[in-house]
Parts: C-alpha cells; structure tokens; sequence
C-alpha cells in the first residue's frame, strides 16, 4: 500500500468495520418494483395524456349517443311542423309563440333538418348508429379473423395454403363491389326472411344493418386473419415455445400459456384500430346509400343528405362530418397508445 | 428473374381468372337484371333484349360464351349504353382517372416521404409531435368529408377553385387533395415508424462510427432500408388510386372510372361490371408483381420465389 | 498529458430517460499508451461500452456527459464539433460491434461498405479504394477478395463478417481500436480465430486496442491491463498479472472464482456471484456491490469507498483494504 490519504485515516472507526448484516444489505438495494404485463401496461396506458384523452372523448360521445337520447324531448323520426330548416339554436313561430306563453320549449341545439326533425338528436342516434356498427362489425372480424388464421397457422400445409389464396382472391376483388352486390343480394333474402314468424327482429334491426354486418363478416376478416397468422407462425419459432415443448407441456397449455398472451397485445391494438375502420367504411357505404334505411339516420347518411343543401345549411353537414372524424381520430388515438402500452415490439 | 417474371404472370392471371369467375356467378345471383328497372318496356322487348345480348340462355352456357370472347380481347357492348363497347367506356373513363389518381400519387409520396423522414429524426420535437397529429387526423378523416368541406369552402366560399368538370390545372386542386389526403398521411406514418426502426438498427451506428455525415448515412444508408415497407404500400395504393375514388367523382363531377364503375353496379349493366372489374383486378394483380420485383431491386436479401 | 494515446479523466455520463437520471459512468478514469491492448471487464450494463463509445462521441440519444475530460491522441474531446468528430471516427479511431450479422448495411455489397470509409478519409477515387478494400480482405483473412466485394453481408456467414467489420475498422490503419464484445455472437472456433487476427494484425499495425468483454479468459491472454468496472464505476485497475494474481476488489475475486481454472482441485466449485446489479436509476449511497458481496462491512454501506493504490498501475475502491490497514495498524 502505497498512498492512503491521511485525512480519511484519521476517521477510521472499527466499529465501521463490522461486516454489515442480510437485512442491512436488503434495505440499500432500492429496487423497481416487477409489475406484471398487464399493469405494467395499464400504467404506461394512463401515464399517456392523449389516450386518455381519446379514451374520455369515446365515454362522452357513448354516453351522449346511448344514454342521452332516453331523456331527449325529442324523438329522431318525430316531424315538427313548421319547424323545417332551423338554424341552430332558432324557434319556429309556434315555439316562439309557447315560449311567449310562459311555456319552456327545449331549444334545438343543432338546429333541424328539412322535414323539422330535431337535428341533435339525429345526430346522437347516427353516432350510435356508428358506434354500434363498428363495435359488432369489429367483433364479428375478431372473430372470424382470429379463428382462421389460427387455423392456418397451426395446421399449415394445404389448409393454410387455401386460407391464403383465399385471402389473396378477396384482397383482389374490388371490395365496393363486393360489398354493392352483396348489400343488393341480401337485401332481398333479408326482407324474405322478415316476414317469417320469428324473424320480426330483422325488420326491427333493420335489413341494411343487418347487411352491413354480414358484408363486414365475408370480407374484412381477411386482415385480421393474416395478423393472427403471422403473429402466431412468429411465436411458434421462438426458443421459449421449443423451451416449453421440451420441458413436456401440453399443445393446449402452450397455446394458452405462451402463444396467447404474447398475441393477446397484438390482438387488442389490431381490435381496438378496426373499429375506426369499420366505422370509416360504415360511413362510406351509407354516404353511398347502401347503408342504413331511413328515417334510421347514420352519420354517413346524414353528411350524404346534407350535401344537397350545402350552400345553404352547411352546419347539417359539418356537424355529423367533424363528429365522425373526432370518433375515428379518437379510437385511432387510443389504438396507438394500447400499443405503446401492451406491445413494446410494435413501438413507434 | 425471367423465369420469376413468367411464372408470376402466369399466376396472376389465374387470380384474374378467378376473379372473374367469381364475379360473373355473384352478378348473376343477385335478384333483378338490367332490364327489369326500365318499367316502359314490355315484356317482349324485354326477351328480345335478353335475347339479342344471350341473357336467355343457360347461366352456364353464358359464362363460357363470355370467357371465350374476353379471351379474345372482346369484352362486348354495354347493355345500358347503346351503341358503346365495353373497351370503348373504359378506354374513355380510365385516361381521366388515372390523370387525376396520378397526380395524387405522386403528391402523396412527395409529402408523405420527406414529412415522414423529418418527424423520424426529429423525435419527440416539436416538429415531430405536428407530422404526427397532422397524420393521425389525415387518416381519421373520411374521404366524403374533405372533398365536401373543400368544396364548401375553397370551391363555393372563396370560389377559388372550380368545383366541377376536369378542364384546367385549376380543377385538378380540389379532387388531388382530396384524393391524396390519406395516402399522405399514410405513408407519412409508415415512413416514421420504419425510419426509427432503421436509426435504432445496429448498421446506422456502424456508419457514424465510420465517420460519415448525417447526411450520407441519412441518404445512402437510411433511407433504402426504410423505404421498403412504403413500396408495399404503394403498389395497392397506386392500383387504387388510378382507377379513380367513386366519392371524389361523384362530388367533383369527374367524368372516371370510379363512378362508372359504381353507376354499372347500380344499373346491373353486366358487360360493364365485368369489362371493369376484370380491368382493375388486372391493374392491382400487375402493381403486385412490380412492387415484388422493385422490393427484390431495392433489398438484394429477397429471394423471388 | 501528451504522452497518453487516451486519457480519461473522472468521466461522467447520464441518460436523461422519462423515469429519471441513469448514472451510466460514475468518475471514470483510464490511460492507454500507444501500442498498448486495454480490457475492460464487467457485467451487462456496467459501462463498459458507454465509455468506449463516448470516447467516439458516439453517446446514443438521451445520455450526456456531464462531467470529466476526454483527451484522444491530441484531441480533446470535450470540446470538439461533431464535425471535426467525423474525421477522426473511422479514421484515427475505429470500432468493431458485437453483433457483425446486423452490424453491416443489408442492402449494400460489402465492397462498397469497405470502399465508402477509404474514399471518405483518404480521398482516393473508387478504383484506388476498390485495390485498397481487397488488400484489406486479404489482411484480414477472406480469400477470393474480389468475389468477396461484390457479395452482400446476408451471403457471408457471421465470423466473414466479423472479418469485413475489422477490415473496415482498419481501412485508415487507425491509433486505436475499439472492439466491444466483437467475439460474443460468433461459435468458439470462430471466437479464437477472430481474437488470434486480431493479435495478428496489432502486432502488424501498431494500433492500440480497448477490448469490451466479460470474458476474463480473452482479457487474460490479450490485454496488457484491465479495467473492472460495476455499475458505472472502475473498482478495480492494474495490470494482467495484479488483477489475476493479486485482486483487491472483493467483486474482482468473485469474478475470478466463477470462471474455472485448470490447475484447481478436481472438485473445487465455482462460486457465482449472488444476486443482480444495482438499478442505476437509484444508486446506493455506498458502494455499489455492497449489496452482493460478502464481506460487505456497515461503512460500504453508507460512503463511497476511497481510492487505495497498490502501484503506479493497480488501484481499487474497495473498504476491506482500510480493514486491512486499520487492523495493521492496531497490530
């Protein structure tokens, strides 16, 4: 020992010399805690303000399209006379005339459409219209997308080779004709099959809904199976699958073991960014009258109509169009902060 | 690569085929026919049009007829058209869908790439944080919705901008934004996300430690990596986009293929369903085959199988 | 000062990430004279590649260095541009990766990689450098150079490319050479093969080298002096012969206990070392290996240890060389 600083020796102290015990060592170590995947997650999911924001903006525009209509004064389809073509927040002369009699008259907020039906109000029905098509249309594609491709995926040889090819035919079909010959096929068969007793809830749903759902279930799954089938091909070749396959487990238990929850963050982004999708294309086919039939209106209907009276009204059309694109942009926005949350390898 | 080129070909056209097929069956079991919805005609005048263009004959029979003269090139006459081929509407309409569709793709890639490229290196910056929400809003707008408000306010409002017909530089504006919109957006996020991808890969470190500048490791190194998954893109997107958007035609009264092609659904002109959706299945199956040959010039580690 | 090839003075470096300040390099300093074969030692994330790469000016995005001076073959690092940076990046100082499968550009040939450094420093045209790249292939190794330059790293297999990695680290016959970890992702046999031309290629060249590994048994036949570094810190630094025959540190043994030896009893165990290494987002207030070590004492707990220098080249962090001190001095 060479050099030792004097002025450090001076303060040795034996007693500082004492091996320290377990507990003394344990209580220096501060240690991050191990959260698990899902909270994990969870925190990273609430920490993100512009999620959250999306996520508060969806609850709003749900609660105003299936909770607030309940206790709306008006009704969609209920034909005021004499209040056509309102300006927002104006009252016909018979509204003004009750107000002056002392009488509360509920303003219309967005004003009314050319048949005098209170415009709010459609436009809360046509969000949920919206809401609603691209909720079920993004199950039914969940569904059928992920049981195929998990199909193809495990069982691989010729039935994945037809699933693909499959695949390929519907990516090439050019989906607005599919889904206009179809809607016109179904049409028919769904109104045929109204009239059986037992099947009055098809009329009730309405048969272009009804299309709709079934158009998105023939052509959409198509992309969520080929995510599913990538996804779990991928999985099958790593490590901790022959890992767990020499250790002796079960095909079953790997599936829902190890192949499920590293699919599950994948499955919910995938979910959660086909619903502006389907709420997108919802919108396309009832802009193009192929969606839901009157009065029911659709957000997509709505702008569709309104195009007419552009000049005059724009308010008619910039309403249900600002709306559509905030539902989009939100579940858009949301779908981009799950996957920041739940899966760091699709990041950025 | 010949060899790769043929056999792609040859696939390509038996998807076509199938297609095809596909689409004469799913036309033909859809209830009512080109002539029902004309309520003046009688029903002899009916048969003699089914007659005179073989709607009579056996479903089976028609089809056969029918692939023997596409075969030949001949692709038949409308039904609701008199007096015009098949050939002859789409030689027509295509030309101005796909002026239009050009345009916009390749002001798409003009922004989309650069824009993509800028947010990629300047992370988590301001100028990043814009390009992103300007890209997430492009792609949350639907396409109805833009083409209306521009019309409202650039064509009608301001009157800047002609809001029908295709005649001057002027009338493209409106139909080009509209049409590029999302492909800007889309492939400005695309490009983002695969050019951090490719500024975190382990070969972008080895060519600063090289000593190159930002600037040459940014467009010789970076940039040919991370525009693969944009090519993918492009190939559908440009197949798309030149066979002209329906909405965009029907708002901006574009004379294209796109609004032909829904008027002929609408209408069950069958000629024309099929001449048309022959003709763009054989567009995308031709930008796929081109997009897999320009991936394999672009990244050598492709095999073409 | 200008006697030193590298001179590294109290370094340090933090990454500013969302969870707050990581104390990557923690007073860092290291010497190398010209000529000489450094090793640096130590677990995943103890530093060892933040320091040879700030060294470059290479720190990736969120780190900083916040403290301490970099001098480099007359340059003082501190103080340079990025721009004058680049010219010695490639050039007076070169860097082998880990990992050469993904250490090289997928979709350029390996003749143009080779040729893109020699054009860039030397300013020779492309056909100068081509001749130059194929010198280099044969220095390093590969035969057939020619067929070699216009081949895509996927077509050579992962010891090839570790060979054109150093081909390119040695384009402009570098001072010094950086290689991190360079034989970690390669099989045994190539690992030797690609150590011995390394060697090789020192001797022919003259260049210093820092060698980054946690491998002591590369260090051991390599390096003429060693640097252990933990959790941001050097613990311990001396010569081959003092770190292998006379370590100071108690995490020093440790790692020289958990690798076998062949001169040991037939069955005498390795030792591991107990439990994982300090999370650098919230250092302890002693020392950092306190919580694995065995003899850790109540002061290694609440100071810093000092440093206790054995020599002109060993010294250490480490309290139970006061212990010994005091318990001397109470003798």
């Amino acid at each position: 020992m060479k050099s030792n600083p004097l002025s450090f020796q001076s303060k040795l102290n034996p007693d500082d010399f004492v091996l320290a015990t377990a507990e003394e060592k344990e209580s220096l170590v501060v240690m991050r805690e191990s959260v698990s995947f899902w909270k994990d997650g969870l925190r990273r999911l609430v920490k993100n303000k512009v999620a959250m924001a999306s996520l508060i903006v969806i609850v709003i525009v749900m609660i105003f399209s299936f909770i607030v209509p309940a206790f709306y004064p008006y009704t969609y389809e209920t034909q005021i006379r004499g209040s056509e073509n309102l300006a927002p927040m104006e009252y016909s002369a018979e509204e003004l005339a009750r107000k002056e009699a002392g009488e509360d008259v509920f303003p219309h907020f967005l004003g009314t459409d050319k048949l005098g039906r209170d415009y709010a109000i459609r436009i809360m029905m046509g969000s949920r219209i919206s809401l609603l098509v691209g909720l079920i249309a993004t199950a039914i594609i969940l569904v059928i997308g992920s049981v195929v491709g998990s199909i193809a995926a495990f069982f691989g040889g010729w039935i994945d080779l037809v699933i693909m090819r499959v695949v390929d035919i519907i990516y090439t079909i050019p989906d607005i004709l599919l889904i206009v010959l179809l809607s016109f096929a179904l049409k028919d068969t769904l109104e045929g099959l109204a009239t059986i007793p037992g099947f009055g809830w098809v009329q009730v749903v309405g048969t272009n809904l009804i299309s709709i759902f079934i158009v998105f279930a023939l052509l959409y799954w198509v992309g969520m199976a080929r995510m599913v089938r990538s996804q779990i091909l991928m999985l099958k070749e790593n490590e901790y699958v022959t890992a767990a396959r020499a250790l002796g487990a079960t095909s079953g238990r790997i599936i829902k073991k190890h192949l499920l929850t590293n699919c599950i963050g994948t499955l919910i982004v995938t979910t959660t960014l086909q619903i502006p999708s389907s709420i997108f294309t919802e919108s396309f086919l009832s802009f193009l009258g192929l969606g839901v039939a009157v009065p029911l209106p659709s957000l997509g209907s709505l702008a569709s109509e309104a195009i007419n009276g552009l000049n005059t009204y724009p308010y008619l059309l910039f309403a249900p169009a600002l709306l559509i694109s905030l539902i989009i942009l939100s579940f858009n926005l949301l779908g981009d902060g799950l996957r920041d949350a739940f899966d760091p390898k699709l990041k950025n | 690569m010949i060899k790769y080129i043929i056999k792609r070909l040859v696939l390509a056209f038996v998807t076509i085929f199938t297609v095809a097929t596909l689409t004469f069956f799913l036309m033909n079991m859809v209830p009512g026919g080109p002539f029902l919805s004309e309520k003046a005609i009688s029903p002899k005048a009916q048969a003699a049009l089914e007659a005179k263009y073989g709607l009579d004959k056996p479903l089976f029979q028609q089809y056969l007829t029918y692939i023997s003269d596409a075969m030949h090139g001949d692709f038949g006459d409308s039904l609701k058209q008199r007096g015009r081929t098949v050939s002859s509407i789409i030689a027509t309409k295509f030309p101005v869908s796909a002026r239009v569709g050009g345009v916009s793709i390749i002001v798409a890639l003009c922004f989309g790439i650069p824009l993509g490229c800028i947010a990629a290196l300047n992370r988590g910056k301001p100028v990043d944080n814009i390009i992103s929400v300007l890209s997430t809003c492009g792609i949350a707008v639907p396409s109805f919705v833009i083409c209306t408000v521009l019309m409202y306010f650039l064509g009608v409002h301001l009157g800047w901008f002609p809001t029908f017909g295709l005649t001057s530089w002027k009338h493209y504006v409106m139909p080009v934004i509209a049409l590029s919109f999302y492909p800007t957006a889309y492939i400005m996020r695309l490009m983002r996300s695969s050019m951090l991808d490719v500024l975190g890969q382990d070969y972008m470190r080895t060519a600063r430690a090289k000593g190159l500048s930002q600037f040459v490791s940014l467009f010789k190194h970076a940039l040919r990596n991370a525009i693969l998954p944009v090519i993918t893109y492009v190939g559908p997107m440009t197949a798309y986009t030149l066979t002209g958007s329906f909405i965009v035609e029907k708002i901006f009264t574009i004379p294209g293929l796109g609004g032909e092609f829904i008027g002929s659904i609408t209408n069950r002109d069958y000629t024309v369903i099929m001449g048309t959706t022959i003709f763009l299945a054989t567009i995308m199956v031709f930008m796929n085959v081109i997009v897999d040959i320009v991936y394999k010039l672009v990244d050598p580690r492709i095999k073409l199988k | 000062m200008g006697e030193y090839l590298v001179d590294i003075k109290n370094e340090r470096l933090s990454f500013f990430t969302p969870a707050g300040e990581v104390k990557a390099l923690n007073d860092v300093s290291m010497r190398l004279e010209e000529g000489e074969v450094l090793g640096i030692v130590g677990e995943s994330g103890s530093g060892k590649s933040v320091t040879a790469y700030s060294l470059m000016g290479l720190t990736a995005h969120p780190g900083k260095l916040i403290g301490g001076s970099l001098d480099f073959n007359g340059h003082h690092i501190n103080d340079m541009t990025e721009k004058d940076m680049r010219k010695i990046r490639g050039n007076e100082v070169s860097i082998i990766f880990q990992d050469p499968m993904t250490s090289l550009n997928p979709v350029y040939t390996i003749g143009n990689q080779i040729r893109e450094v020699i054009m860039l420093h030397t300013g020779k045209n492309k056909k100068e450098a081509n001749e130059r790249a194929k010198e280099l292939l044969t220095l390093v190794g590969i035969n057939e150079p020619d067929k070699r330059l216009k081949q895509y790293p996927h077509e050579l297999s992962g010891g090839m490319r570790q060979r054109v990695m150093i081909a390119i680290a040695l384009a402009c016959e570098p001072k010094l050479l950086i290689a991190d970890e360079p034989t970690t992702a390669l099989d045994v046999t190539i690992q030797a093969q690609i150590l011995e031309l390394m060697m090789e290629l020192k001797d022919k060249l003259g260049m210093a080298i820092i060698m980054i590994t946690h491998d002591l048994g590369i260090v051991a036949s390599m390096c003429e002096k060693i640097a252990v570094m933990y959790a941001g810190k050097i613990v311990e630094y001396g010569t081959t012969d003092e770190i292998f025959y006379n370590p100071k540190h108690e995490y020093t043994k440790g790692l020289l206990r958990s690798i076998p030896r062949l001169d040991a009893n037939e069955h005498e165990r390795l030792v591991p070392i107990e439990g994982t290494p300090i999370d650098l987002l919230n250092p302890p207030k002693g020392c950092p290996f306190a919580p694995r070590c065995a003899n850790c004492m109540k002061i290694c707990l609440r100071e810093m240890p000092p440093v206790t220098e054995f020599s002109d080249t060993h010294y250490t962090h480490c309290f139970m060389n006061q212990k010994a001190m005091l318990e001397g001095g109470n003798a």
